[in-house]
């Protein structure tokens, strides 16, 4: 007890990051959300469509590339292999969450700025406390090992009122991983069925938006019916200031949406 | 007549030169080898109507290739080699090839029918019960069925149903490689995918689709794989301390492992190393001498904490009492069943594929002396090999000068066609087998990959028999095996 007490006071000390609302410490070489020059492109010129393994960039009208964040895994190929420089990441906007499908389809813009919670309701019920149940559902395990990661010191999510439950009766949300496999589909649509209404659905990681790599696997099954995702977090995995903040977000936690 | 084609790591031979046995000749010659305990299985499987056989020669730092033709069945190798029983399912789950006489024949991944539907081994008798858990268990991880038969408290016997992770990824890598091959490879267990990476890039060399890799390249692969190692074990040992309530230690490793995690981000922008290891010379890391300073004096900074989150575990005698003799794997079952890794070790079982099977720039790594089997010794195994890892680590920092420039994908060749090329690493969990056949065309027929966790998961079981059914956290968290990369 005496030697615990010694290192946490001596050797460990207070780990929590400041974030938020100080900016979270990002790693170097960092690939947030898209950055797509206004610029058109080459008429003859298709390399990032064929080196993403996903899928994630088409060409919209008058040849001008749009990317669609939630089939992206943020390898970077695209922006290596361009050679008009049109397609690029930022080092720092980890904002990445949205509300709806379409958000995540980054196109060429001014600015960026995510989306604030404005269900009355959501920020009522899920702002002071948003209990998950997270459901593993075919992917690869590291979009679950960052979401746990939420919860050690460095982060402790539990400051928010965000805990990961067991008990799908005790959750408000289910955080979906993975692109849901056959295999898993029955099981995640039982704990659906088995937590109280209202309740919200969070689809974390490029698998669980868009079906990622698996959009295509025979294996994959996607959503059970008469479930709609309310909350996208696009990455592979999320990082975890990427998730946290949208959880935030969704809650109405933000400077914004609380003005 | 040779019997077996020797083959070293990181090598390809061509179909052709495969010696092709009769069905008794193989098994003849396979369980010669695999009974003699000269060698252990590393992989048995199927294409079309050819069974191949894969056996690791540790002492002649060599793979044994074999292979014979079937038609529908064959007799089962089970019952005089236990170490194929996970093997046996698989191939007749996969490849409707019938092992006649194998003990208790069933799907291991369910790719056909409902997973945990199926017939369970049942005790039968009075003031029996049974406890079914999962697919979907109480905290954030992965889901698998597990049916405890229990005699009140004493658990008889734990039966472990998975496949709910399946997403065909060995179907989806035939035909390749092609621009989802590396990724797919990359996620196939996406806290490996350093090490996942590292096979991959092997068999890529080996198949003459990208040159050797320069010395720098080989470097990072170690660097990588050493970082992977170390989160991992943190994470493992911190978790275990959470299992037995011991809290300190618990939230310190929790905090702890994501530096580590952070380390590999700080070379590729990615926690999970995704995007940092490529066959070849190609990579998405930065590491030059200013890098490398930085990692070591990252290093150095946490590795104190982390020494002193471990001493408080390790000083504890009423954490150490929950860890001691709860769990035990003997040393013989661990051999008959044919464990690896951290738990194989644990159980006394000498192997290690940086020593048996050397690739990236592994020399000898000392063994280990621990084997009681339990749950403390899986810790400890983790806890020695920390040290090994930050020696590693350190060693190839220091030595770095000008190492890999975030060298751009150069487009890769085409694989050698009709050949076989072999590439096994030491993950964390263990050894990690991936194995590439092609055909004519240059194309992958079929791509192995056989997860440390595919042979270990039966030695959870074992350890389980006789133990209270609250004993399974931490002897679960003890192994803390893959379900997606077992489930591929
Ligand atoms: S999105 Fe990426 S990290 Fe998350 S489960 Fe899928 S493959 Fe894994």
């Amino acid at each position: 007890m005496l030697d615990a007490l010694r290192s946490r006071l001596f050797c460990q000390g207070f780990r929590t990051g400041k974030f938020p609302p100080a900016a979270p410490s990002l790693p170097d070489g960092f690939r947030g959300r898209p950055i797509l020059s206004g610029g058109a492109c080459p008429a003859t010129c298709a390399r990032c469509m064929e080196t993403c393994p996903t899928g994630a960039i088409v060409m919209t009208e008058g040849k001008r590339p749009s990317l669609d964040t939630g089939k992206c895994l943020f390898c970077g190929k695209c922006a290596q292999i361009c050679p008009e420089k049109a397609v690029s990441f930022s080092a720092t906007e980890y904002r990445l969450g949205g509300f709806t499908r379409e958000e995540l389809i980054a196109v060429p813009e001014e600015s960026y700025l995510p989306a604030i919670q404005k269900d009355e309701a959501i920020r009522k019920i899920a702002g002071r406390s948003l209990k998950i149940r997270q459901i593993s559902a075919g992917g690869c395990a590291a979009c679950e090992l960052d979401f746990n990661v939420l919860n050690t010191l460095a982060w402790d999510m539990g400051r928010f009122g965000i805990q990961a439950v067991a008990s799908p009766r005790h959750a408000d949300a289910v955080l979906i991983t993975g692109p849901v496999t056959h295999n898993m589909q029955l099981a995640l649509q039982k704990c659906y069925d088995a937590m109280p209404h209202p309740c919200w659905v969070i689809a974390c990681g490029s698998c669980a938006v868009s079906g990622g790599l698996y959009a295509d696997a025979p294996t994959t099954a996607r959503l059970p019916e008469g479930m709609h995702v309310d909350l996208f977090v696009p990455g592979c995995p999320p990082h975890p200031a990427t998730l946290l903040e949208a959880l935030l977000r969704f809650m109405g936690r933000t400077p914004e949406a609380q003005a | 007549m040779n019997l077996f084609s020797v083959i070293k790591n990181q090598t390809s031979i061509r179909r052709a030169d495969l010696p092709r046995l009769s069905v008794e000749e193989f098994r003849q010659a396979v369980l010669d080898k695999v009974q003699s305990g000269s060698t252990r299985v590393m992989d048995f499987f199927a294409e079309g109507r050819t069974l191949y056989a894969v056996l690791g020669d540790a002492n002649a730092h060599a793979f044994l290739l074999t292979s014979c033709e079937i038609n529908q069945e064959y007799p089962s190798l089970t019952a005089d080699a236990p170490a194929f029983h996970w093997f046996e399912r698989e191939l007749w789950e996969q490849n409707h090839i019938r092992p006649v006489g194998h003990p208790f024949l069933k799907p291991i991944r369910f790719s056909e029918g409902v997973p945990g539907v199926t017939n369970y081994f049942t005790p039968a008798g009075d003031n029996l019960h049974e406890v079914a858990v999962g697919p979907i268990h109480a905290g954030v991880i992965e889901p698998g069925h597990f049916r405890f038969q229990c005699l009140g408290e004493t658990v008889l016997n734990l039966e472990i149903e998975l496949g709910y992770q399946h997403r065909g990824i060995a179907a989806m890598l035939a035909g390749g490689p092609d621009r989802k091959t590396e990724f797919l490879i990359e996620t196939a267990a996406g806290d490996t995918s350093a090490a996942a990476m590292t096979a991959y890039s092997m068999i890529a060399e080996a198949l003459g689709m990208a040159p050797l890799p320069t010395a720098g390249a080989l470097r990072l692969r170690r660097v990588a794989m050493e970082l992977e190692r170390i989160a991992n074990h943190v994470g493992d040992l911190g978790a275990l301390a959470g299992d037995v309530a011991f809290l300190p230690t618990a939230s310190f490793c929790g905090r702890i492992r994501g530096e580590y995690l952070n380390m590999t981000a700080s070379l590729c922008g990615n926690r999970f190393g995704r995007n940092l290891i490529r066959p070849g010379d190609r990579s998405g890391a930065v590491l030059d001498a200013k890098q490398a300073q930085k990692l070591i004096d990252w290093i150095a900074r946490i590795k104190p904490e982390l020494d002193n989150a471990l001493t408080l575990l390790f000083d504890a005698p009423s954490a150490l009492d929950r860890l001691e003799n709860t769990g035990v794997v003997s040393t013989e079952t661990a051999r008959l069943l044919g464990g690896v890794g951290v738990a194989g070790r644990a159980s006394a079982l000498v192997l290690d594929a940086r020593n048996d099977f050397p690739f990236a720039t592994y020399r000898k790594i000392p063994r280990i002396e621990v084997g009681s089997g339990d749950v403390m010794a899986r810790a400890l195994v983790r806890r020695s090999e920390l040290e090994e890892s930050h020696k590693l680590l350190l060693e190839d920092l220091r030595a770095v000068e000008n190492m890999t420039e975030n060298v751009p994908d150069a487009p890769l060749k085409s694989p050698q066609p009709d050949s076989i090329a072999i590439g096994c690493v030491e993950a964390w969990r263990g050894e990690l087998f991936h194995a590439a056949l092609t055909d004519g065309q240059g194309k992958f027929s079929t791509y192995r990959i056989v997860d440390p966790s595919f042979h270990n998961w039966y030695l959870l079981s074992m350890a389980l028999r006789g133990e209270e059914i609250s004993n399974f956290p931490i002897c679960n968290k003890s192994f803390n095996l893959s379900y997606c990369g077992h489930d591929l």
